[in-house]
């Protein structure tokens, strides 16, 4: 347990609940229940039957052999791809979806970058029939268009972020606003483990399926339940704290974080958070963030919506600074390649976020036998257009 | 005494001014606080600038980008501030939020505060527990206020807690809001004024977010010992000359 959460909402020097009091009250009932609730006999079996019946899991873990081949080790892919809504952020919203019924909330907002995270909290909203407000950067809306539009066909508001760098960031403190100015039936479901204590914990907790499937089904595989490499990418960090959380005090299992380099980490268009950042405070915890030295935050650059955010949840900044997770970074061409290399050996188009943990499989040396397994966190059909342009086809 | 403290027991009614500092122009800052003075207001509470403030509404977000657009920044405010108690006898408070205080370095902060002869301070993101645990000390050593905020869901008990560890005044949120929203006063809102009143805190009270005119603001002090203007004053400095926006905006409250 020494990477989990400590009773002041702190992973060592990082996370607690820097907000505004009008953030307070909400943010406190959250952290008073959210423990409470989920541990409840109810609330864990009508998750895990809308885990099984309506998104899909246990989602596969696909033995990739054309890749192995290429790397020489045994390359696993746990397929989040194939959950309902193409991503990882489903697992997350049925749980706070949930949790926010319980609370007795009857409006539900949120913020969005691929729009992955904006579609899976509408799509939980069509299901239980709750309002639904989506804040999502102007930059954003116009380049992951088909996710804006099945937003709205599942009866969602999507209000444009037009301040700052009009992407994650900026949508994610919109959403914040619109929390301060509907303190009493509204519930932010945060996408990703960022945010004021509990959020980091809470979204952890549900997206730790992730790594509780995968465990099993390489015992079932490969006779053990240890892998050599875990690897996912990191925008927030919720797959790849999904895909950790198991392993987290298993110190033989190697924890690797792929970070956006963007144009590369030395360009000034990048997000290679642990890379370029400092210590800091944004959006209600203390992390790494992407500031200058007075403290602004600097706005990030990826090709992928999803990994285009200054900072990384605290419980990352934690794993990073102990030194217990490694954090690399993959450049927009590395992952446009790896990408397409993905569907040409093995007919699976990945989403580009997840195409950054893939492509550093290239930068690995392994030795033969080993397992190693990649969060696919999602599917690349929002991200047709980017790969159309870049590849020309 | 700190200046704060010695306002609040001279007068009733007190009137404070929030403004963004470098905001039209990075040379304003001085000016403004001079300019108020001048006019009749009784405190001011001067914004340092961040790139992400999410309890700020359009005017002040505007405010803020515009002002590190051309290029404010902590250090340079403190440079500024220098010239500060040259002509501005009344309290000034220093308003923002907590990244870019942490850079700094909050003794470094503190330290610079009362050497410029700034009487408090509001960083709405610094948690009570935190400002307890690490910072409280900082601030007592430099004989600053740090003000904290309630709101109507602010519970009774945190209340009680927020005033024991404040030593200027409390500020009260007329509602949860970002700033800029109008102030409306219903029933609710006077039940909760009413309620925050017969408390007997030891702190005064002033009411902020949506006071916007004399009307608004006689109406607040019904309930309170004064009350905050910001995204109204900021709005109608936006054009022209400082001294005559500044002395317009005030004329309503001589
Ligand atoms: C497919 C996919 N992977 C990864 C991410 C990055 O988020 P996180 O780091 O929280 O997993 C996103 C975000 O939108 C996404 O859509």
């Amino acid at each position: 347990m020494k990477y989990k959460v400590n009773e002041k909402g702190y992973y060592g020097d990082f996370g607690g609940a820097y907000i505004p009091e009008m953030l307070y009250p909400n943010v406190e009932e959250l952290r008073q229940n959210y423990l409470k609730i989920i541990a409840d006999v109810d609330f864990q079996k009508e998750f895990h039957q809308l885990m099984k019946d309506y998104v899909g899991r246990p989602s596969p873990l696909y033995l990739a052999k054309r890749l192995s081949e290429r790397y020489g080790a045994n390359i696993f892919l746990k397929r989040e791809d194939l959950n309902h809504t193409g991503a990882h952020k489903i697992n997350n919203t049925i749980g706070q979806i949930l949790l926010a019924e319980k609370l007795g909330k009857k409006r539900i907002i949120a913020e969005t970058g691929a729009g992955q995270h904006g579609v899976a909290t509408a799509t939980v909203c069509a299901l239980r029939n709750l309002e639904c407000v989506i804040y999502m950067g102007e930059v954003d809306i116009e380049r992951q268009a088909p996710n804006v539009a099945r937003m709205k066909m599942l009866g969602a508001k999507v209000v444009p972020a037009s301040s700052g760098s009009k992407t994650l960031k900026d949508a994610t403190n919109e959403a914040m606003r619109d929390w301060i100015n509907n303190p009493v039936d509204t519930h932010y479901i945060i996408g990703s483990v960022v945010g004021p204590h509990p959020y980091p914990d809470m979204v952890a907790i549900f997206q730790s399926i992730i790594s509780e499937e995968t465990k099993k089904q390489l015992l079932e595989q490969t006779g053990s339940d240890q892998p050599d490499y875990v690897l996912a990418c990191v925008g927030g960090g919720s797959n790849a704290m999904g895909m950790f959380y198991h392993f987290m005090d298993d110190e033989n299992v190697k924890l690797i974080a792929v970070e956006a380099a963007g144009k590369g980490v030395s360009s000034g268009f990048s997000a290679a958070t642990t890379y370029l950042g400092k210590e800091g405070v944004l959006h209600g915890s203390r992390s790494i963030l992407m500031q200058t030295p007075d403290g602004q935050v600097v706005e990030p650059h990826s090709v992928s919506a999803g990994l285009d955010y200054p900072g990384i949840g605290p419980q990352h900044a934690h794993l990073f600074k102990t030194g217990r997770g490694k954090y690399v970074s993959i450049t927009d061409e590395e992952s446009l390649d790896a990408g397409l290399l993905l569907t040409q050996l093995e007919g699976i188009i990945p989403a580009i976020e997840s195409a950054h943990a893939l492509a550093y499989l290239e930068k690995m040396e392994f030795k033969k036998g080993e397992n190693v397994v990649v969060c696919l966190s999602g599917r690349g059909d929002k991200d047709l257009d980017t790969y159309i342009k870049y590849f020309n086809l | 005494m700190n200046r704060i403290k010695q306002l609040f027991q001279e007068k009733k009614n007190i009137l404070s001014i929030y403004y963004t500092a470098g905001y039209p122009n990075t040379v304003d800052t001085i000016q403004i606080a001079e300019a108020l003075e001048k006019s009749g207001a009784d405190m001011l509470e001067i914004g340092f600038p961040y790139s992400d403030p999410v309890a700020d509404g359009p005017v002040i977000q505007a405010s803020s980008k515009q002002s590190l657009d051309q290029g404010m920044n902590l250090k340079l405010l403190f440079e500024q501030l220098k010239d500060l108690r040259k002509n501005v006898t009344i309290p000034v408070l220093l308003m923002g939020y907590v990244n870019p205080v942490l850079q700094f370095g909050v003794e470094n902060f503190c330290k610079s505060c009362a050497e410029v002869g700034v009487d408090g301070c509001i960083v709405p993101d610094l948690p009570m527990v935190e400002y307890e645990e690490f910072y409280k000390g900082y601030f007592e050593e430099h004989n600053l206020s740090n003000v904290f905020l309630i709101t109507p869901q602010t519970a009774e008990e945190r209340i009680h807690k927020i005033d024991g560890l404040t030593n200027g005044f409390i500020y009260l949120l007329s509602s949860s809001a970002t700033t800029g929203k109008n102030l409306e006063v219903g029933d609710a809102t006077e039940t909760y004024f009413g309620r925050i009143k017969n408390m007997n805190l030891k702190n005064q009270t002033m009411i902020g977010f949506g006071i916007s005119d004399r009307k608004t603001f006689d109406k607040a002090c019904s309930y309170a010992n004064g009350a905050i203007i910001g995204t109204a004053f900021v709005k109608a400095i936006e054009n022209g000359n400082i001294e005559e926006s500044v002395s317009g905006f005030m004329k309503e409250f001589k």
